[in-house]
């Protein structure tokens, strides 16, 4: 029988059948700070140990701050916190990029540039946002700490098979359009909810035409479409970006690795129990106007009317959203002002990114009652952005040039916006108090976000473009 | 672990969708390094008036003084989507919630519960509409679950749930799933030895 994606990488990973349940083998742990530490002190209680400490990596990244290496820098709870990490690491031999480490970043930027994610895997951390390493056509979704736990002392998940979906995305991309612009347009589609219970694979002419960098953008959000997991199968685009990698393989195992990878991708003919499928050109520049990341627009429509929505449910969450965001229906993005903008995470926070922020950023000044951060994703990230004087774009513009971590995507550091302030946000969430206690999230592109750094309201990307 | 099998309680409403880990337990409480201590830390945005707790707000359901002692929380679809963080289920048992009753769960969240002795149950809309009309007219309402049988009741009124029979024998039995897979060590192992060279270091 033809066979999806999921199927093939699921099925090379099954260890024993317990009833509906598979136990499930895990190729890579990746941990970091703020999900880890009672999962290790659970180990230690029943005096177990972590069975893979080589299959696990560890990084800081929540809980840093992003101008300071000191790791007290945002006080005594968070620097508890990363020497809780430091000392654990320590005793059960597993490899950490501290604060200031050349190879530190955030979790789900460190992992793939190091070549620690590779095609057919399973790979899991205890966070949500681990879905980005699907991208390499790896089977990658977030975990909590029990099941954190469960990994370091067997290396093996319980998990039972979710149902797949597959999103087609048609066409070649118009120009101005990003994978963020991509992912919020099939979120918005679907909903908030739309692929829970479900791992999604993407394909498609414009999925294909992506890069790597684009890829993760596009999995790194399945989880805000509720999936467990996203996917896109390897190809020659895959394999480029991992020849070379520290952690790739070397001399006669590469080859016999790239013919396994090649080995993951659907079937001719492979069913899915859901397909969803949107064309390319009809995407255009998104902004979210609510509070969940389903709720989102082209950056030329109006704010909806809570009462076009037919369903009570979504109404008023709607009604609630609107009142939350201080947003009235019918208002037009571009009268809206931002405060704020950041430019980074998960999301949005690699090289690919920072270009194409600062390729709007050296047109012109950030508007005077703006903030803006840029946050490289890692000091890999940081690195190149220096050599190609990236930094010194930003810096003319009249945006901060930050030290690598999550920063204000969720605001466990300093990096917290205030009761309403309005942030265009390169993040993944516009949850209610994401940023900060009141605090108002847009999600949109880098490119979008500088260019509503520069004008001082939201404004369509595509008009700074020649 | 203890299990639970069947359990008895009045439920505080919380009728909203989409209510997401962040609106659980916000991200300033998760610098701890313990599993406890997180239910006073429970929906503090919504809950209080001030950042330093001091100043409950009287419009939120959990605050009103009829649904104190509540161990059974009513909400509607996709709750506890984003972020992964287990606190948020931790945060609900310590406050004392022992079953939540929803339209429908985010993924990791429901797996969250199950792995802390949550019940995570799912009913219709029409059936939640009953439960909370129920609570509306007296928060004092008794509501019975029923694990075994996979049974909400309510003045009369019968409900049935699904779960997976390994979630529901994991809840009965409070069992330690990590002793559990020690056990197949040797299933592990050979697996290991099949590994693809480059995959087994």
């Amino acid at each position: 029988m033809a066979k999806t994606l999921y199927d093939k990488v699921w099925q090379a990973h099954v260890i024993d059948q317990m009833g509906e349940d598979s136990l499930i083998y895990i190729d890579r742990h990746l941990i970091h700070e703020v999900t880890s530490p009672q999962a290790f002190a659970g180990l230690s209680e029943k005096g177990r140990k972590v069975r893979r400490p080589d299959k696990t990596f560890a990084t800081m990244d929540h809980s840093i701050s992003t101008r300071s290496l000191a790791i007290d820098a945002c006080g005594p709870a968070n620097k508890l916190q990363l020497q809780t990490l430091a000392d654990n690491c320590e005793e059960n031999g597993i490899e950490l990029f501290p604060v200031g480490h050349q190879k530190q970043g955030i979790v789900h930027v460190m992992g793939p540039e190091l070549g620690l994610i590779q095609p057919g895997m399973t790979v899991v951390c205890g966070d949500s946002h681990t879905a980005t390493h699907g991208a390499f056509g790896a089977l990658a979704f977030g975990i909590g700490t029990s099941q954190v736990e469960h990994v370091f002392a067997t290396q093996t998940l319980k998990q039972s098979k979710a149902k797949s979906m597959q999103v087609k995305v048609s066409g070649n991309l118009p120009i101005g359009i990003t994978a963020k612009d991509i992912i919020l347009a099939i979120i918005g589609k679907i909903g908030h909810a739309g692929a829970t219970g479900h791992v999604i694979e993407y394909c498609g002419e414009a999925i294909q035409g992506l890069t790597m960098e684009e890829r993760m953008t596009i999995c790194n959000m399945s989880i805000e479409a509720g999936a467990k997991a996203g996917m896109i199968a390897c190809d020659q685009t895959t394999i480029d970006y991992l020849e070379g990698r520290e952690h790739s393989p070397k001399g006669e195992q590469w080859q016999q690795a790239v013919d396994y990878w090649l080995s993951f991708h659907s079937d001719e003919g492979a069913t899915f129990d859901t397909v969803v499928e949107l064309q390319a050109a009809d995407i255009t520049p998104q902004v979210t106007w609510g509070t969940n990341p389903g709720q989102v627009m082209g950056v030329n429509q109006v704010v909806p009317t809570p009462t076009d929505f037919s369903d009570p449910i979504e109404r008023q969450s709607a009604e609630k959203a609107l009142k939350y965001m201080g947003l009235e229906a019918g208002q037009k993005l571009s009268d809206v002002q931002v405060t704020d903008v950041f430019i980074g995470s998960c999301t949005n926070g690699r090289i690919e990114d920072m270009r194409a922020a600062a390729a709007i950023a050296k047109t012109g000044k950030v508007a005077p009652h703006v903030t803006a951060i840029v946050v490289p994703g890692s000091n890999q990230v940081k690195a190149q952005a220096e050599a190609e004087q990236l930094d010194k774009i930003f810096i003319e513009a009249g945006f901060e040039w930050r030290l690598p971590g999550c920063s204000m995507c969720l605001g466990m550091n300093d990096d917290i916006l205030e009761a309403g302030r309005r942030c265009a946000s390169t993040s993944n969430r516009n949850f209610e108090g994401r940023q900060g206690r009141g605090a108002r999230t847009h999600l949109v592109s880098p490119a979008m976000a500088a260019a509503a750094a520069l004008k001082g309201t939201f404004a369509d990307v595509r008009d700074f473009q020649e | 672990m203890t299990g639970i099998t069947q359990h008895s309680g009045k439920a505080a409403p919380l009728d909203q969708a989409n209510v997401d880990t962040d609106q659980i337990i916000p991200k300033q409480f998760l610098t701890g390094v313990t599993r406890v201590g997180y239910g006073k830390h429970l929906f503090h945005d919504w809950r209080y008036l001030d950042l330093h707790e001091q100043e409950p707000n009287p419009d939120f359901s959990l605050n009103k003084p009829e649904h104190q002692g509540a161990s059974i929380l009513l909400t509607r679809e996709n709750f506890g989507c984003g972020s992964s963080r287990e606190h948020a289920p931790w945060a609900l048992g310590d406050f004392g919630f022992q079953v939540i009753i929803a339209t429908s769960f985010a993924d990791i969240f429901y797996g969250n519960c199950i792995n802390n002795q949550i019940l995570p149950l799912s009913l219709k809309n029409p059936e939640l509409d009953v439960l909370f009309a129920a609570v509306a007219a007296d928060p004092e309402v008794q509501i019975d679950i029923d694990l075994p049988a996979q049974t909400v009741s309510c003045h009369g009124q019968q409900f049935h749930f699904d779960i997976a029979e390994h979630h529901k024998y994991n809840l009965i039995k409070g069992l330690d799933a990590i002793g559990q897979t020690l056990e197949l060590q040797d299933k592990i192992e050979a697996f290991e030895g099949k590994l693809p060279t480059w995959l087994q270091a």
